[in-house]
């Protein structure tokens, strides 16, 4: 790797590492400002130009508050809990692939922090590997409702994990290849997934929901039955990264979404922008606008899927224990397994079909 | 000493130093999290032998499955601490005398095994990458794949089984 190659990408993994935090940050004020547009109030507006400093607020509150670490807490796991947390949620973004290609000085970088042929095992894995900040900070707490909230999160986090990834088996049997970039730049063309797979998109998205801890699966927290779940012991900013990663884990799995079913960077017109761009601005800087413009579509995307998130948290009711483990046991895993049967008939014998009818 | 052979020194140190600490550690959850830390640098092993397929699919099942219920375990069992009961001098020495045997006839094993020879010019280096992975297991190894796959099969209806709620009276 040259250095020119080098330096796209470094300044291409710290860009998206700012953002991410960045947009987590702004999620939590977009978050009340959605809920007050929906329950008909206006939501935080003291702090800056409509409520904007109130994250950086909220930050310093943080920060200053007193750092608590109980006395019969095991303090080195109660620590590692939170950070855990913060690690797995921001590694899934390496992957992800943010943009087609930038070119500099005649070379191609693409927009990703490292393209790997096992991309979507890679983000699965990061997921897999979330229930661990979960569960190690609510049992370092030293405290039953900790403990309980933390056996909770992780038995719903790993229940949904099974029906996300079978849903996931359905988009890899038509794009046969692992790698995120590979899976984007097959959509080129209005060749969504979401127009193939709507059920994979639907089993795909309720489990996203239930890996986020979002409503209407927010069960570990739980006032009357489990006080805070298994951050009941926690203050000061190791709350906050609890908090924190869960905004960061909504944003990933919106960008997540958007690669996978709704085309990534691509959008319609695509092509025809291209020209236009190169045409005027010639081969580089055309290209590199051009480049801009699909990963500020590709953003446009995540944010939508974000405020869908803050949307259904203000308006669907959220389940019962065990209607939550019947829907994801009973009712998503034999629907995913179907789909993948439907899919695979498909691959094998609509396609051909088709694809000599249209030629 | 190249990078790849110096970082395969610094992986391997980390994985006997973890796989020790899973042994001496007195509390059951340090130990499950040295032994996801054992997986973790396992994988990394896999990752500097190219095959990335394998360390990927290492972490989601082990670490990411499997541990997971190692510590749901742990975890409801450990509820009341420091209960270890004194361990008398017997079985110490009959735990010497069988670990001292596996170690032995492990390294007896490993001493007899010869490595194939590879000729560098001639070595696929893709060879771990998942198509060529996927190709070898769907044409020649078809049968025992189908065959391991029953297995889970078997062994995930018994489970089933084992869950259900069995009609009549419950006594728990």
């Amino acid at each position: 790797m040259d250095l020119v190659e080098f330096l796209v990408k470094t300044s291409t993994i710290v860009a998206v590492f700012g953002l991410t935090l960045v947009i987590a940050m702004y999620s939590t004020w977009a978050e009340r400002k959605v809920a007050g547009f929906i329950q008909d109030r206006s939501g935080p507006n003291r702090a800056g130009w409509g409520g904007l400093l109130q994250p950086l607020a909220d930050a310093g509150k943080m920060f200053f508050k007193e750092d608590f670490i109980p006395a019969l807490a095991n303090k080195w796991l109660f620590i590692a809990g939170p950070s855990l947390a913060m690690l797995t949620a921001l590694l899934a973004s390496a992957v992800i692939p943010f943009g087609s290609t930038f070119r500099v000085a005649g070379h191609e970088v693409a927009l990703q922090g490292v393209e790997s042929n096992i991309g979507i095992l890679y983000v699965f894995g990061v997921v897999a590997l979330g229930v661990y900040g979960i569960m190690v900070g609510g049992w370092a707490s030293n405290n039953k409702f900790s403990l309980l909230g933390a056996i909770r999160a992780a038995s719903q986090n790993i229940s949904y994990e099974v029906a996300m990834g079978l849903s996931l088996i359905a988009i890899l049997m038509m794009s046969s290849s692992l790698s995120l970039g590979e899976i984007v730049a097959q959509q080129h063309g209005m060749n969504w997934n979401i127009f193939y797979q709507p059920l994979g998109f639907i089993i795909f998205i309720t489990c996203s929901f239930a890996e986020c801890n979002r409503v209407p699966f927010d069960l570990p927290e739980c006032e009357t039955e489990l006080v805070g779940g298994y951050h009941t012991e926690y203050g000061s900013m190791k709350l906050g990264f609890y908090l924190f990663a869960e905004y960061i884990n909504m944003f990933i799995s919106s960008a997540i979404i958007s690669v996978l079913y709704f085309g990534g960077y691509n959008y319609p017109g695509m092509d025809f922008v291209y020209e236009q761009l190169v045409k005027s601005f010639g081969t580089e800087t055309g290209h590199n606008i051009a480049t801009l413009i699909g990963t500020a579509v590709f953003f446009g995307k995540a944010l939508f899927f974000v405020f869908f998130y803050m949307w259904v948290r203000w308006t669907i009711p959220r389940f019962r224990y065990d209607q939550l483990m019947n829907l994801g046991w009973k009712k998503l895993i034999p629907l995913a397994i179907f789909n993948i049967i439907i899919t695979g008939a498909a691959v094998l014998f609509l396609k051909p079909v088709i694809t000599a009818w249209l030629n | 000493m190249n990078s790849a052979v110096s970082f395969f020194y610094f992986l391997s140190f980390l994985t006997i130093l973890s796989a020790v600490m899973v042994v001496v550690s007195r509390n059951p959850i340090h130990s499950v999290l040295y032994l996801i830390l054992t997986f973790f640098t396992l994988s990394g092993h896999y990752i500097l032998l190219n095959a990335q397929f394998l360390a990927a699919v290492n972490i989601i099942v082990y670490a990411g499955a499997i541990m997971v219920l190692f510590l749901f375990v742990i975890m409801f069992l450990n509820m009341k601490q420091d209960q270890e009961e004194a361990k008398t001098n017997l079985t110490k020495i009959a735990a010497t005398i069988v670990g001292g045997t596996v170690f032995v006839i492990l390294f007896g094993a490993y001493r007899k095994t010869a490595i194939a020879p590879f000729d560098p010019q001639t070595y696929d280096s893709q060879i771990g990458m998942i198509e060529s992975l996927g190709h070898m297991l769907f044409r020649e190894y078809l049968l025992p794949f189908e065959l391991a796959s029953i297995l889970l099969l078997v062994a995930m209806v018994g489970a089933v089984l084992l869950g259900k709620r069995e009609i009549g009276e419950r006594h728990f």
